[in-house]
């Protein structure tokens, strides 16, 4: 292959990682306050199903993506509200409820689309790439980082928002002490219940908006288990980017680019892997990840804890 | 005396379900003072202290601060109201700095953290005027118990205060940490603010307080000033009969060699050197006490010696068989008993019942299994019989451990730890916790132990329980043994220069 070739896959393989990471950017960084605050929500992949299939109903009914994009992550805080309920004030167990909660999402959005869209067969409009005057003109950077739509665009944002929030308010550093020593937020006169539903919408919603994107942003289409995993894989960002909102944005990028590898070896043909190794390349990564991260501190002590008040 | 009284509680009453754990309460605190509050383990010193700073709400009765009736919705209202308390555990986010624990709840939830170098000025001045050498930016978890408990008194004094409240805040200090934190209650005292000091330890409530108040299950049963009283009638006061402070001690001359350890090396969890060449043996019949100031490898060698921490080089002998590099279970299937100096995190399981917690080491052997099935009347039974003998103050052997107060729980591993029929028993701070009456009967138990035969080796940072109940004691400084005296309290010059590190004074022959 010659160089211009390989820059030219290498620019594609960037741009086609960073759309890829996009849903996984969402989610793991919702995540991130979720456990923060001392709850573990592996019921992602249930949320993010609910997102996809709110963003998308709405967008058919109305044709307009921002109010899809607002349905999704309203669905997906609806479901985190639920999860919250059964966790937070009931104090039921986090990982029952979040494996339940994935069967509820699976079959709850598998259910409504086969009753009201499936016959129909209908697309949607979705998300475009936004021009930007000559930036999008540069070679191989442009196809690289500046032709995506602003759903893409808006990882970025949400990524330094979400650090600014978790370090420099009062609301993040309260957030961060509930997942570590809630009694001690609770001596200081906040109410440890109160920000842990707020962590846990925090990341549904976003969790939800990752859903959302997939259809909206990616997809012209809601497919039963649209998500394949990636609320899964989601949570096992959380640990390798050490529960910190800017890592998960990078390791999600990280992730993106095994999917993009993945997609791309595929129409590859000089390439003789069976394409199924290829596309278990993101989960074989997960697993890796988990196991090379596994228990190496940094995680919130009270993860998985309900509180009892004295 | 007093024109109105600073703080006066009236007629409290709080249940926990069928636990009275205030039974009609009062108390009155004066302006300026320092009053000391005794009582057994479970007296409910902890639970009255904890709602007058809004921690937990009164069923019934009267509080009145400054004059008027207050109820306090949470302990942030009671800070608002210049009422603070530091507590029997710390409150403090392990992974947060100094700063950050102290605006952690302050101003709105949504407001940014942006002028955090007046904080740290502020933290800075504070820390200077009452020489609590607290460093603003450091981060909590990398501090000693002592420096936490700095960084605590000073967060209440950073949210401004006039009524401090401590509760047992000595009993995981190292008697000079102590004498610091008594210095600082009158340095406070002298800047208008007062102070109610939870202790158990009659020495120190005898020297800081101006008055004294006796507690008694949920009841103050006596007010009295320092001056009129002595520790002896405190005892009685909170016990309700004479408590011996000296334990008669029946000279016997040690038999056989129970626990020999042989140039014992290990390092801490932190992978510094901790114990450095350990040599010492432990005979049957004897008390063998290990002085020295906390940190210098007390933990890691009880640690070591019951199979929680690897051994890099040495040996540990029991009954002429090699255990070292035992797990800790089949350690303790030899006959070795441990009580330990965290109990929360070696000694029970929080959650579980009492009677859960008495069988931890013996579940799945007769007579509390037979053939894989527990057996819950054999169990319950021997539940009952210790909470019974060491006075356990409990409901019942049903209750999970966590609902009892610190100094009972710890009563009940002294009881389980004894009853499994020990040949050695290590013990790393005996009396963490319990209060006098049960500290007497604890040593009297040991004492017991130590005449029908059994081998002790009694770790602890408190002078006066080695001295009542050891035959000889080992000082221990820098992870080695520098020295051994009898307990003989004229030579404590001698023992206090060995706990130094000073090796080289003359009278080691002991
Ligand atoms: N949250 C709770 N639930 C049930 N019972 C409780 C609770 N808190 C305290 N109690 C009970 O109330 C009684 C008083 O407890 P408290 O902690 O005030 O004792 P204390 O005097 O501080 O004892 P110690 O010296 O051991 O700390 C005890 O019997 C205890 O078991
Ligand atoms: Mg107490």
């Amino acid at each position: 292959m010659d160089d211009m070739i390989s820059l030219t896959f290498l620019a594609t393989l960037v741009g086609a990682a960073w759309r890829l990471a996009t849903p996984l950017i969402f989610a793991s960084i919702g995540e991130v306050f979720s456990e923060r605050a001392g709850v573990l929500n592996i019921g992602l992949e249930g949320t993010m199903l609910v997102g996809a299939f709110c963003g998308f109903a709405a967008a058919a009914a109305t044709g307009n993506i921002p109010l899809g994009l607002l349905a999704g992550i309203a669905g997906g805080m609806l479901f985190g509200l639920v999860f919250a309920f059964f966790t937070i004030s009931i104090k039921a167990d986090q990982i029952v409820v979040g494996a339940a909660l994935n069967l509820l999402g699976m079959g709850l959005t598998a259910f409504l689309f086969r009753t009201y869209y499936v016959s129909t067969g209908k697309g949607i409009e979705i998300a475009q790439p936004v021009h930007i005057p000559w930036l999008s003109d540069l070679p191989f950077l442009g196809e690289a980082f500046f032709r995506q739509n602003l759903i893409v665009y808006s990882t970025v944002l949400v990524a330094i928002l979400a650090a600014l929030v978790l370090y420099r308010t009062s609301f993040g550093l309260t957030l961060r002490s509930v997942g570590e020593h809630p009694k001690a937020v609770d001596v200081s006169g906040r109410s440890v219940v109160g920000y842990r539903y707020a962590a846990v919408l925090v990341g549904t919603g976003l969790a939800g908006l990752g859903g959302a994107f997939l259809t909206l942003g990616h997809s012209n289409q809601f497919v039963e288990g649209i998500t394949s995993g990636r609320g899964f894989i989601a949570l096992a960002v959380v640990v390798f980017a050490r529960w910190s909102p800017i890592g998960a944005f990078f390791v999600s990028l990280l992730f993106g680019l095994f999917y993009a590898l993945q997609l791309m070896l595929q129409a590859q043909a000089s390439i003789v892997v069976p394409y199924q190794v290829l596309q278990a390349l993101p989960y074989i990564m997960t697993i890796v990840t988990l196991v090379a991260f596994r228990g190496k501190g940094a995680a919130p002590s009270k993860l998985g804890q309900p509180y009892e008040m004295r | 005396m007093s024109v109105k009284p600073f703080l006066r509680i009236d007629n409290i009453r709080k249940r926990f379900g069928p636990i009275v754990a205030s039974d009609g309460v009062s108390l009155e605190i004066e302006e300026g003072e320092i009053h000391s509050l005794l009582g057994e383990n479970g007296a409910g010193k902890s639970v009255l202290m904890s709602m007058i700073c809004g921690m937990v709400r009164p069923d019934e009765g009267d509080i009145v601060y400054k004059g008027q009736s207050v109820r306090f919705a949470s302990p942030r209202d009671a800070i608002r109201q210049r009422i603070g308390m530091v507590h029997q555990h710390f409150m403090l986010v392990p992974n947060l700095t100094v700063a950050e624990n102290y605006i952690l709840g302050q101003g709105s939830a949504l407001s940014v953290i942006s002028d955090m170098t007046s904080v740290h000025r502020k933290i800075r001045a504070l820390s200077e005027r009452y020489a609590l050498d607290v460093r603003p930016d450091a981060i909590v978890e990398d501090l000693s118990v002592g420096e936490q408990q700095r960084v605590e008194i000073l967060k209440v004094l950073f949210h401004g205060i006039d009524l401090l409240i401590l509760d047992e805040p000595t009993a995981v200090l190292t008697p000079q940490e102590t004498d610091r934190l008594l210095s600082l209650m009158g340095d406070l005292v002298k800047d208008g603010k007062t102070v109610v000091f939870i202790s158990h330890k009659l020495d120190e409530v005898m020297r800081v307080s101006n008055r004294i108040s006796v507690m008694r299950d949920g009841r103050v049963v006596n007010t009295v000033r320092v001056g009129e009283t002595n520790a002896r009638e405190l005892a009685r006061m909170m016990v309700g009969r004479d408590v011996r402070m000296e334990l008669p001690r029946s000279p016997k001359p040690p038999g056989r060699i129970v626990l020999s350890v042989e140039n014992l090396t290990c390092r801490a969890e932190t992978g510094l050197p901790a114990v450095r060449g350990v040599s010492l043996d432990v005979r049957a019949g004897e008390i063998v006490g290990i002085a020295g100031v906390s940190g210098n490898g007390q933990t890691e060698l009880s640690l070591a010696l019951s199979g929680l921490l690897p051994v890099d080089a040495g040996r540990v002998i029991l009954n002429g068989n090699d255990i070292t590099g035992l797990d800790p279970a089949e350690i303790n299937a030899r006959r070795f008993s441990h009580i330990p100096e965290d109990r929360h995190k070696h000694g029970i399981v929080l959650p579980l019942s009492l009677s859960e917690n008495t069988i931890l080491q013996r579940y799945d052997r007769k007579p509390f299994a037979t053939g894989g099935m527990l057996n819950r009347r054999v169990i319950g039974e021997h539940t009952r019989d210790l909470i019974k003998r060491f006075r356990v103050k409990s409901r019942d052997e049903n209750q999970p451990i966590a609902a009892l107060s610190g100094g009972n729980q710890q009563k009940l591993v002294v009881a389980r730890e004894l009853a499994r029929d020990p040949d050695f028993i290590l013990v790393n701070q005996l009396a963490r916790g319990i209060d006098i009456g049960a500290m007497e009967f604890v040593m009297e138990e040991m004492l017991r132990q130590r005449d029908s035969g059994r081998a002790i080796l009694l770790i602890s940072t408190e002078l006066e329980e080695l001295f009542a109940i050891c035959d000889r004691i080992l000082v221990m400084f820098h992870g080695e043994i520098l020295g051994e005296l009898p307990p003989d309290r004229t030579r404590l010059d001698e023992l206090g220069l060995l706990m130094a590190g000073n090796k080289d004074e003359p009278a080691l022959a002991g």
